[in-house]
């Protein structure tokens, strides 16, 4: 393995992402979170779990700023998000390194443009970037297939490429949404592995599963969400 | 593997298939707009031109009085009006002549010879120093015949209302057109965002503005908006020349003045082309920004 790109680690005591008795629903529709409270610290490693339904993937959209809260407060690094402009929104966002169960690659781009894209995005030269993806492409372990479109790279192939994709512009952040879901116990664990690498860096880590295995082979704190209600601490079976 | 020389792919994918048919209504629209603001030039220099053929010559009539010569009368005419200032120029009309006019009304099988025809004597103003108010009244006014000045100012003004009408007509169809165009270029932009959310979606989570995935339907729609608009101003310029080349053959056949373009007709095509382009990106913008700003409200 070449060596790890570096993550820069976010000074400061805010933590990375805190929730306030924050609720949540889609327009006129029923709550799908209830007084969500909880701090996950700069640099710190938490799993989200819960059953299907339970608002996993809702608490997800409100980090990553697909939603707003109905209730409550969230801050970012520090900065309450309800008070965020629409034009600071891109800026927050790619603090954050946001990683899917469906990949959500572009299939009409190769790996190495689909990693590169928060770069180009960012308004960044492609000469200028170049060698670093190449260098994370080889971190992620694919390294031959550079050029290769996602429809033929595996299931842990392309989450591979997604988690690349997502830690590319160093986010001081990293959440990932039932990252494992498509790949076998093996390259799930070796996908953890990489979470791991990354929280080493310096990057604060939320994922949320419901692989119990995943989360026992980590001693790492674990929220539980039950029909939108946040138990801390809970055992997991 | 190395990434060297490479280029970057495209961020929205080829859309070849769903842009076809937008691609030809946004031509058809561009072609009729085109034929639209041709027509309106055309008019609008053909109604000068008559205007000016009308505003800048007078028609005297020389009334046959019995017991007179009324083409000697009508060439005493003649020369009385020449000497004004501000005449550029007298034709006396003979009797034939004026037969010859008549002809469409009243058939070709000859006049009586008592008939009283008028003789005519078309004069020609100078429009840079046009005679005295009057002055060409008062030339006549003491002779021993009578005569009757039509200075066509009921013409010419009909005339002007007309190609008015006419320009009035032209614009609105030509803004009708475009708020057309840009109505289904908006309805496209929506479809093609709603097919490619997947793209809007991964950039939006990478970080990328709104103005920077509208911008890319922008562009894309500015390229078939202005292939569409060039190949339907294309199209319009075929068919203007076409019917001013028929309008010049009928113009000689009926006495009428030739459809001219001129310079505003050449210059109209590629407006239209360029206006296109930019209706169509206007257009996906605005409509793209609009879905952006309701999904991630």
């Amino acid at each position: 393995m070449v060596s790890t790109p570096s993550i820069a680690p976010t000074t400061g005591s805010h933590p990375a992402v805190r929730f306030d008795t924050v609720g949540m629903r889609y327009d006129q529709g029923p709550e799908i979170l209830h007084n969500v409270t909880f701090d996950l610290p700069q640099g710190g490693f938490q799993f989200l779990t819960g059953a299907s339904g339970a608002g996993k993937s809702s608490l997800m959209r409100l980090i990553y700023l697909a939603k707003r809260c109905s209730s409550g407060t969230i801050s970012l690094f520090g900065r309450n998000t309800a008070l965020l402009g629409r034009e600071e929104l891109p800026d927050m966002r790619r603090r954050i390194g946001v990683i899917f169960q469906d990949f959500r690659l572009l299939n009409h781009l190769t790996v190495f443009e689909n990693i590169a894209l928060p770069l180009r995005v960012a308004g960044q030269a492609r000469k200028s970037y170049s060698e670093d993806v190449m260098e994370l492409i080889n971190w992620v372990g694919l390294g031959e297939h550079t050029h290769s479109y996602p429809p033929t790279l595996s299931g842990g192939e392309q989450q591979r490429a997604a988690i690349a994709r997502a830690v590319v512009a160093k986010p001081d952040l990293i959440i990932a949404d039932e990252p494992t879901g498509n790949v076998d116990p093996a390259m799930a664990h070796r996908l953890l592995r990489l979470f791991v690498e990354l929280n080493k860096l310096g990057a604060a880590v939320l994922i949320a599963t419901h692989d119990h295995s995943l989360i026992r082979a980590m001693d790492a704190p674990v929220m539980e969400l039950k029909n939108g209600t946040l138990i801390h601490g809970e055992a997991v079976s | 593997m190395s990434d060297q020389g490479l280029k970057s792919a495209p961020l929205l994918p080829p859309d070849a298939g769903r842009d076809t048919p937008l691609f030809a209504v946004a031509a058809i629209l561009v072609f009729l707009a085109g034929l639209a603001g041709l027509g309106g030039v055309g008019a609008w220099r053909a109604a000068d031109d008559w205007t000016n053929q009308l505003t800048n010559e007078v028609t005297v009539q020389i009334l046959p009085t019995e017991g007179r010569d009324a083409d000697a009368d009508a060439r005493d005419g003649a020369e009385a009006l020449r000497a004004i200032a501000g005449v550029r120029g007298v034709d006396v009309r003979s009797r034939a002549q004026s037969e010859a006019l008549l002809e469409p009304w009243l058939g070709s099988g000859g006049l009586p010879e008592d008939l009283p025809v008028p003789r005519l004597i078309a004069v020609e103003l100078d429009p840079t120093n046009r005679p005295l108010a009057g002055s060409l009244e008062a030339a006549l006014a003491d002779k021993p015949y009578r005569a009757a000045l039509d200075d066509h100012g009921n013409w010419a003004e009909a005339v002007a209302r007309a190609s008015q009408a006419v320009r009035y007509f032209a614009l609105v169809l030509v803004v009708l057109l475009s708020l057309a165009a840009s109505a289904v270029v908006a309805f496209a932009a929506r479809a093609s965002l709603a097919a490619r959310w997947d793209v809007a979606d991964a950039l939006h989570i990478v970080g990328a503005p709104d103005t920077f995935i509208a911008t890319l339907f922008q562009q894309r729609f500015f390229l078939l908006g202005l292939k569409a608009g060039t190949l339907g101003a294309l199209g319009a310029g075929l068919a203007g020349a076409g019917l001013a080349y028929a309008g010049g053959t009928a113009g000689a056949l009926f006495f009428l003045p030739t459809l001219s373009l001129g310079w505003m007709g050449l210059i109209i095509l590629p407006i239209a082309a360029l206006a296109s382009g930019f209706i169509a990106a206007l257009s996906a913008r605005l409509a793209v920004s609009d879905a952006l700003h309701k999904r991630w409200s």
